[in-house]
């Protein structure tokens, strides 16, 4: 048994874990074991859409970990609860999303399970031996690594496969179970969350445009006519390191290695150089314009569409004609 | 009073084209320089916060080859007093391996709280902390960003998808530590002194690594297809244009 730890939004299934769910169920077929099953941990917004996401992954059966205990997060209870499911279903990997949430109940998972876990994998090489591609140097770098033993843990780096629906779809069966948990699991759990305004990364990783600024910017007020070039493309705000290291903008608004990974349909990038650490959480936008005052600059080279010039003089002159044709 | 301790990793510093061993086994970083990640300087910053806010010590310790001391010096240049290397090939570490050598470290001592960054630069494998708590039998977060310590409790604050998390955990602990909630500081001339002078510890681990690593290879190098616009504001049409032409913005 393929068993895929899977994450849900108030849509269903998010991205990123139906992403996993297509890379672990292409696992599972050339590793011919075909049995893809599914685990849930808290409770879930939407019962239907995950249900209809899943099944159209080609997951048999849904466990769900329904227990009040389960409802804040903590990634000690929540690995205990999916290595429930590993042990009892005897499972040969547990894949899931290479998100932090998906990343760190992993780590626990791999752990509990005394086993090997990749992170960021991109790839499965080959079945006998295991051996997985996954990125590391921020992306820069392939590594091949061997998966030795009877279970396995994968994470699925973000956006490094499409989400496929299977061949054939599935009614998904749901197990709704409680897991046996201790106090200690229990010790590291969310006590509060704290919601400010625009505070949160999902607006950036879930944008179908996203405006990004480098160190072209300036300064802390160059962004104005970048804001205004976010809005008037409904999108959001991404900015490299070197903006947020200078204090110009707040980490929350980072895209790259050590900040969010993006995947929209237009990635305008304003007066960024492309660093390695950037293009690893980049390089997933479907069309990406540059805009720059350097025409080698790797963020221009590797782009679909580029613009030669200061960003200052440009974006301001898009949104006029952005103003313009709207009359 | 809490001694803190810090773990670091030098890795290679590469922003552009990274380069390969001839084996293809390791980077080769002869031409770039080392560092340590983003989010050991931030982990760096917030154990010298944490001791001296509680009236204990930061100590910071890497495992690694013998000029990863210069990471070492580094972190003592910025305030932490005491310096742990365990002198060891790192490249054939894995996280379990990484995560048993600092636990036989931690098990000789009364370090109340360790940090870890969130995951290295270079191998990116985001466990070391969590096998390390495990291996200490202690709990853990990760994905930190600010950290305070009030008696034993510590409270611990971290980016989720609805907003920052908060946990209130108990002391000794093991966090993970992501960049994004603390400055880390420049060291002074002084600082810079002390590092220097300080007698770094070299100690070895007497776990044996085995490492799962077939090989590395760069990405397929893809051909440039860009298609320029224009040069300044007056390739502001054509931008529209293109906007439309994928659909981003209707005609």
């Amino acid at each position: 048994m393929i068993l895929v730890l899977v994450e849900t939004d108030p849509q269903g299934v998010t991205l990123t874990s139906r992403e996993a769910l297509t890379f672990a169920r292409t696992m599972g077929e050339r590793m011919g074991d075909p049995q893809l099953e599914a685990v849930a941990v808290g409770p879930l917004p939407d019962t239907a859409a995950v249900l209809a996401h899943l099944g159209e992954q080609g997951v048999t059966t849904l466990h769900h970990a329904d227990d009040e205990r389960l409802a804040a997060y903590g990634a000690a209870a929540w690995a205990a609860a999916v290595v429930d499911v590993a042990s009892s279903g005897a499972a040969r990997l547990v894949v899931g999303s290479g998100t932090p949430r998906g990343m760190e109940v992993l780590a626990h998972v791999a752990t509990r399970l005394d086993c090997l876990m990749a992170a960021n994998v991109i790839a499965l090489e080959d079945t006998d031996p295991l051996t997985v591609s996954r990125q590391v140097m921020g992306g820069g770098v392939f590594e091949r690594m061997r998966l030795d033993g009877e279970v396995a843990v994968v994470a699925v780096a973000g956006h490094a496969v499409d989400p496929v629906p299977a061949a054939e779809s599935r009614t998904t069966d749901v197990r709704t179970y409680e897991p046996a948990l201790t106090d200690a699991d229990l010790l590291t759990r969310v006590v509060r969350t704290e919601k400010a305004a625009g505070e949160d990364t999902s607006a950036l990783t879930g944008a179908k445009v996203v405006v990004g600024a480098g160190r072209g910017a300036g300064s802390a007020d160059g962004f104005t006519d970048l804001l205004e070039l976010k809005d008037l493309l409904g999108g959001a705000l991404g900015v490299s390191r070197v903006v947020t290291s200078l204090g110009w903008r707040p980490h929350h608004e980072q895209v790259g290695q050590t900040g969010s990974r993006i995947s929209p349909d237009l990635y305008v990038a304003c007066g960024i150089s492309g660093a390695i650490q950037h293009w690893a959480g980049c390089q997933s936008a479907k069309t990406i314009l540059a805009i720059n005052t350097d025409p080698d600059a790797p963020m221009v080279t590797q782009a679909h569409y580029a613009v030669i010039g200061d960003l200052h003089e440009v974006v301001p002159a898009i949104n006029e004609e952005l103003r313009r044709r709207r009359g | 009073m809490t001694d803190v301790l810090v773990c670091i990793k030098r890795v290679p510093e590469t922003s552009s084209q990274v380069l390969l061993s001839e084996d293809g086994m390791s980077v080769d970083a002869r031409h770039v320089g080392h560092t340590v990640s983003p989010h050991e300087e931030a982990a760096v910053e917030i154990a010298i916060q944490v001791a001296e806010a509680s009236g204990g010590t930061a100590t910071v310790l890497t495992l690694g080859p013998a000029d990863a001391v210069e990471q070492l010096r580094d972190a003592i240049a910025v305030g932490c007093t005491r310096a742990i290397h365990v002198e060891a090939d790192s490249e054939s570490f894995g996280p379990a391996d990484v995560a048993a050598a600092i636990a036989e470290v931690v098990r000789g001592e009364d370090f109340g709280l360790v940090l870890v960054g969130n995951d290295a630069a270079d191998s990116g494998d985001f466990q070391v902390g969590v096998r390390l708590a495990y291996a200490l039998g202690r709990p853990v977060v990760t994905g930190i960003s600010t950290l305070s310590l009030d008696g034993d409790t510590l409270t611990a604050r971290g980016s989720g998808p609805d907003g920052d998390e908060i946990y209130e955990l108990p002391c000794p602990a093991v966090v993970a530590i992501q960049e994004g909630g603390v400055a880390p500081r420049y060291p002074s001339i002084v600082g810079r002194m002390k590092a220097k002078k300080l007698p770094i510890e070299t100690i070895s681990t007497t776990v044996s690594p085995t490492t799962r690593r077939l090989g590395l290879t760069s990405p397929p190098e893809r051909p440039s297809t860009v298609e320029v616009l224009g040069e300044g504001p007056e390739a502001a049409k054509a931008v529209v244009d293109m906007l439309v032409s994928i659909g981003v913005v209707s005609s």
